[in-house]
């Protein structure tokens, strides 16, 4: 089964490498893995989807939350949050098909960010069946180069994950914004 | 206070109340170096590999119960220390290692003498740090000590580069250490403990299954209590052997492969076992599906990573054993009522796990021939158990844990977790570092010992006199013991028939040397060596045939043991 799990650490050097050679140590996988700094300095942010069957799951959680470096593990599942992903894809454009790249493209609130003689390239942010959806819709037209983000994740409401504090399940509001 | 690095570094060990390092020099401990010639109040071991220093100081710190240290050099002083540093992590000993490393101008440009020591033992320390100012260093050295002896303990390492040594810092000590993202756990949920105790009351058919978290936790005398109070039998692990007494009737021995016959019933018939600091390694366990298949399990560690990773828990207990067992020894006298009915209500089955140990002791064939468990029966006769004990692995290891009766904690150095040939002779000099009047014997095989035998003139240099008793069969016996067993008794790779003459390698390194090669000589050379007061090597020319029983084939259930 597919998780998504956000582990907050401390902002130095060497944690990423902690982190993932537990995963690869141990047999665990790591699907994608995004990592950035948080409000607090400090602090960082990994977004880590895996899979694994409940057993794999806990002993990921678990040796995670064993690592000195690491300061909090959340697993997402169970709890109602929200998760995007990036993608630049560069696309064929010619005469014919810039009028239906450009149409696709604002259906689905993605942008254009670069254009050239013969190509589009396309931002589009979504949870990961809307950025499948795009990507089967312009397949036809030519794909060139794709680079995509993992997914980062957030608890939908006024819930926050903080370093100090234990959270609690997340609420409904705003249940459907987006 | 200004000071050079050098110096921060051993007022902060001071601090830490180090005494002994355990330590080999090279070009990027120089400053260190220089600073300890004129540091008497710290002892200083030099030994003859980097690996032999942190098996010493992985000895000191299982004999003492002290934090070991060792300090080395970059490259390939740092790469040495790799399988000491594995085997305290797998047995969770507290050591810290300090690795000198390249300038920090130079770290990344494959300097000389350079590795990326953090990088390399990442998956086999608790935790590492490359010292990158000076004016981080007292803090980092005192965050390693901590990190190193507090919750589950473990092997740290300290990358101090030379400029960081060199450089002139502020020495400022602090008391207290805060962690935000370490914070272990000791005290076990008082819910938990008190279903346990209920579990355990309402079963006819208790067993302790006790482990090294018991030596680490200093919760020897509370399992005692326990054990007796409701009289329920107790297993060790190899890590836990000395955790109860080893002659106490209600002690079955060790469980597991090499275990004993009653101990491996008593596990298989259960309706609970209570675990307490031990982590259900395959070795122990045997076949995983069918251990205690018919039991309730009541798990104490202080690591929650070890609950449910191999066998599904019933009760878990995350905290520290001596904590959780003292805890429900009050609990007990607490509410009486829960227990009342005990010992009396499990008399039967005490009954049947004496009848075990009577019916299927641990024995040998007695053919006239010499004998290595017959050889350990002596020491144990002739140290009545007072001894510390380190072994080498292999059939050694397995026959002194059988036959040797580890009366208290503390009292054997072996590498359980990693399995690590020539641990043990490097370990008992480090032992010996710690207890300059007591007795340490290294069970030695012929093959194991060849492994770290330069630590020899470590000993004589040291005037530690440490006794290595060589269970000589010109094999490596315990892999033999597999190839005559399940690979039709080819036997590739393990003739060990090139050995050194033993007698004459100790007296080459300045060491005295017995050989020992008929039963009637065992007593006498033994009372002798141990009386010499000189490093020591015995030559035992034991039965080369002699395999190591009960038995447990790999994969195999508990129940099915391979007997004499």
């Amino acid at each position: 089964m597919r998780h998504t799990i956000s582990v907050l650490v401390e902002n130095e050097f060497g944690v990423l490498s902690r982190i993932a050679g537990l995963f690869s140590g141990r047999g665990f996988n790591i699907e994608s893995l995004c990592v950035a700094e948080t409000l607090d300095p400090t602090i960082s942010t990994m977004t880590i989807v895996t899979n694994g069957n409940d057993a794999i799951l806990e002993q990921i959680l678990k040796q995670l939350n064993k690592l000195i470096n690491v300061i909090k593990v959340i697993d997402f599942q169970g709890l109602d949050y929200v998760s995007r992903e990036m993608v630049l894809v560069k696309v064929h454009a010619d005469e014919k098909t810039r009028e239906e790249l450009l149409r696709m493209t604002e259906i689905f609130r993605g942008k254009i960010i670069d254009v050239s003689l013969k190509t589009y390239t396309i931002m589009i942010t979504g949870d990961e069946e809307k950025i499948k959806a795009f990507l089967n819709l312009i397949k036809p037209l030519g794909i060139k180069e794709l680079v995509r983000t993992g997914p980062i994740a957030m608890i939908r409401g006024d819930k926050t994950i903080k370093a100090s504090e234990k959270h609690s399940k997340g609420g409904e509001d705003g249940k459907n914004v987006l | 206070m200004k000071k050079t690095g050098a110096q921060i570094f051993i007022e902060s060990l001071r601090m830490e109340g180090v005494d002994t390092i355990f330590c080999y020099p090279g070009g990027a401990t120089l400053y260190i170096t220089d600073a300890l010639y004129y540091a008497s109040d710290i002892k200083q071991i030099i030994v003859r590999h980097e690996q032999g220093a942190v098996h010493a100081s992985d000895g000191y710190s299982r004999a003492s119960g002290k934090v070991g240290v060792s300090l080395v050099t970059s490259g390939p002083g740092a790469t040495n220390t790799v399988t000491g540093i594995a085997t305290a992590y797998m047995d969770s000993i507290p050591l810290v290692i300090f690795s000198c490393q390249v300038n920090t101008m130079l770290i990344g440009n494959d300097a000389f003498q350079e590795a990326d020591i953090i990088g390399i033992t990442r998956p086999c320390t608790k935790h590492s740090y490359l010292v990158r100012d000076v004016n981080d260093l007292a803090r980092i050295i005192k965050e390693a000590f901590y990190i190193a002896r507090s919750g589950r303990p473990g092997p740290v390492l300290v990358d101090i580069p030379k400029d960081v040594s060199a450089n002139i810092g502020e020495f400022k000590y602090t008391d207290k250490v805060s962690i935000r993202s370490y914070k272990p756990t000791y005290i076990g949920h008082a819910g938990q403990i008190k279903k346990a105790i209920k579990l355990i009351a309402s079963s006819k058919r208790p067993v302790l299954y006790t482990g090294g978290g018991i030596i680490s936790s200093g919760a020897s005398a509370e399992l005692l209590k326990f054990a007796e109070k409701l009289s329920i039998p107790v297993t060790n692990t190899l890590m836990g052997l000395g955790g109860f007494p080893g002659n106490h009737p209600l002690f079955l021995g060790m469980l597991g492969m090499h275990g004993t016959y009653a101990a491996n019933m008593a596990i298989t018939e259960s309706d609970v076992v209570i675990a307490v600091g031990a982590r259900f390694d395959d070795r122990a366990t045997g076949k995983v599906d069918e251990f205690a298949a018919h039991a309730k399990i009541i798990h104490v560690d202080i690591d929650p990573t070890s609950i449910s990773k191999n066998i599904k828990v019933d009760i878990p207990i995350v905290g520290d054993s001596r904590h959780v067992l003292k805890k429900m020894l009050d609990f007990i006298e607490e509410d009486k009522e829960d227990t009342k009915d005990y010992p009396a209500s499990i008399s039967e089955w005490t009954k049947q796990t004496k009848k075990w140990q009577k019916e299927y002791p641990l024995t040998y064939l007695k053919d006239g021939t010499l004998k290595p468990q017959y050889v350990i029966e002596k020491i144990f006769e002739l140290t009545k158990g007072k001894a510390i004990i380190a072994t080498e692995v292999g059939q050694n290891q397995m026959w002194t844990a059988q036959f040797y009766k580890f009366l208290k904690p503390r009292s054997i150095l072996t590498s359980g977790g990693l399995g690590t040939m020539g641990y043990g002779f490097p370990a008992s000099i480090g032992a010996q570092v710690a207890f300059p009047d007591k007795l340490v014997i290294n069970m030695a095989g012929d093959g194991s010992i060849q492994m770290n035998i330069q630590e020899l003139a470590t000993a004589v240099q040291f005037n530690l006199p440490v006794k290595v008793v060589i269970l000589n069969n010109r094999y490596l016996g315990m892999v033999r013991q597999w190839q005559e067993l399940f690979y039709e008794k080819r036997y590739n790779w393990t003739q060990m028939d090139h050995a050194p003459d033993f007698v004459k390698l100790a007296e080459a390194y300045g060491a005295a040397g017995y050989r020992i090669e008929k039963e009637d000589e065992v007593e006498t050379v033994l009372k002798e060596a141990f009386q010499n007061g000189r490093p020591t090597l015995i030559d035992v020319r034991i039965n080369p045939d002699e395999s190591v029983y009960p038995m447990v084939p790999a994969g195999a259930p508990l129940s099915e043991m391979l007997l004499v």
